[in-house]
């Protein structure tokens, strides 16, 4: 457990594991009768064949996943990677060259913020990140971000830990303090994403967000994933699961992820 | 005379019971109905049927063993030229390739050829194991569905080694996520199906997507493939472009089944949610609208077909409109969706139509249907299934280089399932887009004899 209600896990998939890049997820199925739950990929051990995930229990199948397994058991199906590759990764060193990158970290989010930043900063491009949080108790990956970065900011809500205020606020203060960002990635929930995309737009500062949409197959054929961006409809799974923040219509997204919350409800009953 | 009897009926589940169960429709022939349909079989020197399978099935020479009443002859006899009959004896749109070519059917009812080969299937003895062939050609076949189980089971035969690479947790592609238990018994058919295919020696591992996991590529060159075989089937679901298709209660056929099928959602101790509510609008008119609708129907909603032509030009199989019909599915024909209305909170309230008329016929002769000005209207609802059909799906191809895809995103095969790259072959639903179960697994075998030529057996 990283935090009470935040679970981390390492899991062996050695296809997952060899081919894995920041920015992709991949899908588990815990038992027979679960549902594909689509987990975006936190880390990678290529030499050990190892892939972590930090999953929050939202719905009935992440709470199994928490409360039922524990270290050597193992799930009946983990498949992936899955979705594209955060687009930096295939840049070459002249176009990531002048490039200085802001993370926000929101909740479960800062978790996949992870391998993106380890892999920015091994490439010698500045990173910053900033994770925020709740409360001090619910703040994840310090100690892993913390050296894989320039600078960390950690936030909590409520002042109890690090800067009082919402990510996006700690955002505008280093900006004004006079930091300069020529790209900024937001993970976290999606209302997160919406006020970062905003807070972007005022700072003039492009950002992708990973937006973990409903999904069922994950491969490219249930189009359960589908969302607006700029207009036109696009699948998370195999478009995404990053996009243009700007071009995002995160209101339709987060209607269309509660869709199912009637059912769910259902399903945590049982 | 043989032709004097009339085509044996099969027996059916009650619509009325059935419109609330998943068991499978249709129950089948007995010996005694098998072999009196099998009887009246002419077999014609130079039979019709069989030029009209896509995979070829000798139909005369089986249909002579039930006659004989040798069961396992008439399963060797199928075995020759199909990996799936049991699948293929359900959901073969029959009136259009043997039954349609049927020479009684001129006169008469063609004999029942589809219900034969589902009753030999049924009850021949199952395959004997066959040792894994050891030193043969490597060959990777790229997706479970139908194609690639008749590819990889003509490969096996002729000794490959055969690997089937499959994206999702269980095998059987289109036959396990799209088509429901009450057409397609999971354990009692499909398994079963599949444990024949794996008898002949062929492997299947699950959850490996090619073109993420591993590419093409790494198979040929680090895991020692000799040839490939891309059978990856349907891919992104076509929606209309009309207004609204991004509120909520609005699916995709492929999702919709794929909850009920894959994931089992019919079945109350499975987690996974599915939606229908108590009224359902269904568009499109194939085999798949029906799937969605009979589903959709036994999930307890109220279900309306929402066609743009008229019942003559349904795509379906004949067998699933009369089904469906007789469960009580409403067909509402030349009626074409403009727009998805929303109440305040994003969900669907209804589908917003106009009728149609059939105007002149287009190139591909059909009579091609156009909008009645003024006649808008709309149909309350609270989900609509979209069943268009799809487009390829692009993992393989942007993730293979050399590989081209035409301008609707197929990938490019000739007659024999070569693409552009050699080594290379495909075909079924990623090479044509949509079709149907026994044209994959023509295309299937098809591409294995190409393979055979590549590989020099």
């Amino acid at each position: 457990m990283l935090n009470p209600t935040i679970c981390k896990m390492v899991v062996e998939a050695p296809r997952v594991a060899a081919a894995a890049l920041p920015g992709q997820f991949l899908i588990v199925r815990t038992d027979e009768k679960g549902e594909r739950i689509p987990l975006t990929i936190s880390d990678y051990d290529r030499e050990r064949g190892t892939v972590t995930i930090v999953i929050q229990p939202i719905g009935a199948s992440t709470r199994l996943m928490v409360d039922a397994y524990s270290a050597g058991d193992s799930f009946a199906d983990v498949v992936g990677p899955l979705g594209n590759a955060s687009d930096f990764v295939h840049m070459s060193e002249e176009e990531l060259k002048g490039r200085s990158y802001i993370f926000i970290g929101g909740g479960l989010g800062t978790a996949p913020v992870y391998p993106q930043v380890k892999w920015l900063h091994e490439h010698g491009v500045p990173v910053d990140v900033i994770v925020g949080a709740r409360t001090k108790d619910l703040l994840i990956y310090e100690e892993e971000l913390s050296s894989a970065c320039d600078n960390l900011y950690m936030c909590t809500d409520d002042g109890s830990y690090g800067f009082k205020g919402v990510g996006t606020a700690q955002l505008e203060a280093l900006v004004a303090e006079g930091k300069k960002y020529t790209n900024a990635v937001a993970i976290g929930p999606m209302i997160m994403m919406k006020f970062s995309t905003l807070t972007c737009k005022k700072l003039n500062i492009p950002i992708m967000v990973s937006m973990n949409t409903l999904m069922v197959d994950g491969t490219g054929m249930c189009g359960a994933c589908r969302l607006s961006v700029g207009g036109v409809t696009k699948f998370a799974c195999v478009d995404g699961p990053e996009f243009d923040g700007y071009l995002v219509d995160f209101d339709e997204a987060m209607r269309r992820s509660a869709q199912y919350k009637a059912e769910e409800g259902l399903a945590n009953g049982k | 005379m043989a032709n004097r009897i009339p085509r044996v009926p099969v027996r059916e589940q009650d619509p009325k019971v059935r419109a609330h169960n998943f068991e499978e429709v249709c129950y089948g022939y007995n010996m005694e109905e098998a072999m009196l349909e099998a009887s009246r079989c002419l077999h014609c020197k130079n039979p019709r049927c069989v030029t009209a399978c896509p995979v070829g099935v000798k139909i005369p020479d089986f249909i002579e063993r039930i006659v004989a009443g040798d069961i396992a002859g008439a399963a060797a006899k199928i075995a020759e030229d199909s990996s799936l009959p049991a699948v293929c004896g359900r959901v073969c749109p029959q009136e259009t390739q043997c039954e349609g070519s049927c020479v009684l059917g001129v006169k008469f009812e063609p004999v029942s050829i589809g219900k034969l080969e589902r009753f030999v299937a049924d009850n021949a003895p199952a395959a004997e194991k066959v040792a894994a062939p050891k030193g043969g050609h490597k060959v990777a076949i790229i997706g479970s569905g139908p194609a690639g189980l008749a590819c990889a089971s003509d490969l096996a035969k002729a000794g490959c080694d055969v690997t089937i690479f499959e994206a999702l947790h269980k095998a059987g592609g289109v036959l396990e996520y799209g088509i429901p238990e009450f057409r397609l018994p999971k354990e009692k058919v499909l398994k079963r199906e599949l444990d024949s295919v794996r008898a002949l020696g062929v492997k299947i591992e699950t959850d490996v997507i090619v073109g993420r996991t591993v590419s093409i590529d790494d198979l040929m060159d680090k895991e020692g493939f000799e040839a490939v075989f891309v059978g990856t089937g349907a891919g992104l679901p076509k929606f209309m472009g009309i207004p609204g298709e991004n509120l909520n209660g609005v699916f995709s056929a492929n999702e919709f089944l794929t909850r009920n099928n894959l994931m089992k959602a019919f079945l109350d101790d499975y987690r996974t949610p599915i939606h229908a509510g108590r009224k359902v609008c269904v568009v499109g008119g194939g085999n798949v609208a029906m799937d969605a609708a009979r589903t959709a129907l036994r999930l307890g909603a109220d279900t309306t077909i929402v066609y743009r032509r008229t019942e003559v030009e349904l795509p379906a199989r004949k067998e699933e409109v009369h089904h469906a019909k007789e469960e009580g599915i409403e067909f509402s024909m030349l009626t074409n969706p403009i727009e998805i209305l929303g109440d305040e909170k994003g969900w669907v309230r209804a589908l917003r139509c106009v009728r149609m008329e059939l105007g002149e016929p287009d190139a591909s002769g059909r009579r091609s249907p156009v909008p009645v000005p003024g006649s808008e209207f709309e149909i309350e609802t609270e989900t609509v299934i979209m069943a268009l059909g799809t487009s390829p799906n692009p993992l393989i191809s942007r993730t293979t280089p050399g590989l081209e895809v035409t301008k609707r995103g197929g990938l490019v095969a000739d007659e024999a399932g070569a693409t552009t790259r050699p080594g290379i072959f495909a075909g079924g639903d990623a090479v044509t887009g949509a079709a149907t179960v026994i044209l994959a697994m023509g295309a299937g075998r098809k591409a294995a004899a190409a393979i055979k030529d590549y590989l020099k057996i």
